[in-house]
């Protein structure tokens, strides 16, 4: 059974610029806010996904990102050091509820910024793992080392997509979304020799954050997206959630974002 | 490693990720170029990979552009080890595997830094101070209980200068020794050095030289060049003061008559009476005062105001007050004296040459004249790489060192 960490945006809101999505004058509605994310919560729950909750914690409102809090594998919770002292507070409060919860944390240089799932996705048993934006290539390494499995790193060039789960988004063994233009010529020659159905998406489905989509199985929970994107899903057999996160791109994040996986 | 030039390291799945690809096009599309020093790649998907790569550009600003660019890609400076210090167990005694030093400048790595060894010289301990932050070479029998000496050779670096002296200058010295060089260049250029130094270098001029010299009758060359400030410091020993003494009293070396050539009639006892003289007097210094030495290389180094330092052996006559009996005493008064040489001219001295040789770091310029080619290529198999040699009667060298002087 899928398990996944979220926390509730209790105390969500945008009262810095860490990114461009960001402005700290353009707050978002925190009553739809909560609705988007408790919409999220109960399409999951319904697609039969087991969600586990960190608790809110006042003035941190980026803990409802929880995909940032770090990259688990099997049982290890591996720390993330985030980039920006806005969100460094985080990291204790997921060390205490990765403890609690049995996991064995497990700690990166603090020199190496590392952004956790947010910037580290699993395709088949390789992990593709972006860097300079948020995270550094040589937190790479050591990730490489305690997972012992291929790590590819990958530039982000693009600083609207700053984080690798807001422009690829693997679907199953064969599939993956990606926005071309979040990355150089290098990363996209990487994710096309890796990737047999690699489907690039266009500038209006990426500014949608539709990489930014919840896949379990053959479950996708995705912001709204375009039709011809819908039909390209549709033909690989994916079940849709299609629902609104514009409260949360206010912040530079949708869906995946509000996700940790724990198990699947 | 030239200026421009930097080592790094990257590490990991570097080749699928085409990391290292991109690291290879960054470096050539800024403009620089690369030597892959060395890559092992990893045997399986899983296996990590690392590359060491030296990286070069034509100027500081082109490198640091590129390696801003390449830190951004996973590069790191290669780790580099400190080295190990141990403790000195007792007086004149080093640790077990000490280093031993070279006449090359010195570097050491600790505490996360590269320090300079002060006092270069070959045959030597490395001493590092309490506080961690400077190092130096120490003879055997200056070490003391408990103080900290490099072991082994890790954290230890070297580097070995080409050529030395600016580049254009001093030609002849790319050459090792030989007498089948037209000598008029190379002594040209020694003069010409000697003014530059004198001109705008902090650096002294030592002239290291044997009682042939005198023997030679090359003795009011010498004493003209400290006379007119060309030398700032005289090592010899015994011989050379007294024979010079000798001449000013009796006109002879060693009994023989410089004037004429020949033997003088009980010749062989002038070298003690001039010795007896002044010891009489209370030293070459107080017979100068005195007004007793009138001329010659001593007394020019008196009036002059030129520092030597005459080293003792089990052979001298007299000795002369001034002169340092213990050799140990003798060699610290040397090392110290040599401190801040810029050009040293060894003259028909085997012994004092290869001794001043060993104290020198590497970059001091050395010129050895001596009749015998064998004196340069001694000095050089003893480590001394730098000394250049002249293969000539030092009387010559020194008449036409003195004539080149003054014309250029």
């Amino acid at each position: 059974m899928t398990e996944v960490l979220m926390c509730a945006p209790d105390y969500y809101t945008v009262s810095y610029k860490i990114n461009p999505w960001m402005n700290p004058r353009r707050k978002p509605d925190t009553t739809a806010a909560m609705a988007q994310w408790r919409a999220l919560y109960k399409t999951m729950q319904g697609a039969g996904i087991k969600i586990c909750l960190a608790d809110p914690v006042p003035d941190l409102p980026d803990m409802v990102f929880t995909a940032n809090a770090g990259l688990v594998f099997e049982n290890d919770f591996i720390l993330s050091n985030f980039r920006y002292s806005q969100r460094r507070p985080e990291s204790a409060y997921f060390e205490t509820w990765a403890e609690s919860f049995g996991m064995k944390v497990r700690h990166l240089p603090q020199d190496y910024f590392f952004e956790g799932e947010g910037d580290a996705l699993f395709f088949k048993d390789t992990l593709i793992a972006g860097y300079r934006l948020r995270s550094d290539i040589n937190s790479h390494l050591h990730v490489s080392n305690i997972i012992e499995r291929e790590v590819l790193s990958v530039e982000l060039v693009n600083p609207e997509y700053y984080h690798l789960d807001t422009c690829f988004c693997p679907l199953d063994d064969t599939s993956a979304l990606f926005y071309p233009d979040a990355f150089d010529g290098y990363g996209q020659k990487v994710l096309e020799r890796i990737v047999p159905n690699l489907i690039p998406l266009s500038e209006k489905d990426a500014r949608k954050f539709c990489c930014n989509a919840v896949v379990d199985g053959r479950n996708i929970v995705m912001n709204r997206c375009s039709p011809s994107l819908q039909e390209k899903l549709g033909s690989l057999g994916f079940t849709f959630h299609l629902l609104e996160f514009d409260q949360f791109i206010k912040a530079g994040g949708s869906s995946k974002c509000m996700v940790l996986f724990l198990r699947r | 490693m030239k200026k421009h030039e930097k080592t790094i390291i990257v590490r990991g799945h570097i080749i699928d990720s085409l990391s290292l690809s991109k690291i290879f096009d960054e470096i050539i599309d800024r403009g620089g170029n690369y030597l892959l020093e060395d890559i092992d790649i990893g045997k399986t998907r899983t296996d990590l990979s690392s590359a060491r790569i030296r990286v070069s550009a034509g100027n500081t600003d082109a490198l640091d552009s590129i390696l801003t660019r390449l830190h951004q890609l996973g590069a790191e400076e290669p780790e580099e080890p400190p080295v190990h210090l141990e403790p000195a167990p007792a007086d004149g005694i080093f640790p077990d595997d000490f280093y031993v030093t070279s006449n090359f400048e010195t570097e050491i790595r600790h505490n996360n830094k590269w320090i300079k060894v002060q006092n270069t010289g070959m045959d030597c301990g490395i001493r590092v101070n309490t506080a961690g932050n400077s190092a130096a070479c120490v003879k055997m029998n200056d070490v003391k209980k408990g103080e900290h000496y490099v072991a082994g050779l890790k954290g230890v670096r070297i580097r070995y200068i080409e050529k030395p002296g600016r580049a254009g200058e001093f030609a002849f010295m790319d050459s090792g020794v030989s007498s089948e060089r037209p000598r008029q260049a190379m002594i040209i250029e020694t003069a010409g050095l000697m003014k530059r130094i004198k001109a705008k270098e902090k650096s002294r001029i030592v002239v290291v030289s044997g009682p042939a010299v005198v023997h030679t009758g090359a003795r009011e060359w010498l004493s003209g060049l400290i006379s007119k400030g060309y030398v700032d410091l005289l090592l010899t020993g015994n011989a050379l003061a007294v024979h010079d003494i000798e001449a000013a009293f009796f006109g002879t070396s060693l009994g023989v008559s410089l004037r004429e050539g020949t033997a003088t009639f009980e010749g062989h006892r002038n070298h003690m009476h001039a010795i007896n003289r002044i010891r009489a007097a209370g030293g070459i210094g107080a017979a100068v005062e005195q007004g007793l030495l009138k001329d010659g290389i001593m007394h020019a180094c008196i009036r002059k105001d030129c520092d030597f330092i005459l080293a003792g052996s089990i052979r001298d006559d007299g000795p002369l007050p001034e002169v340092i009996t213990d050799s140990v005493e003798a060699r610290k008064a040397m090392r110290s004296g040599l401190r801040d040489a810029g050009l040293v001219i060894i003259l028909a001295t085997m012994l004092h040459g290869i001794a001043v040789g060993n104290m020198l770091p590497q970059k001091v310029r050395t010129v050895c004249v001596d009749i015998s080619p064998a004196v340069a290529t001694k000095l050089a198999d003893r480590g001394s790489h730098q000394a250049r040699g002249l293969v000539m009667d030092v009387e010559a060298f020194l008449h036409e060192l003195c004539e080149a002087l003054e014309e250029n």
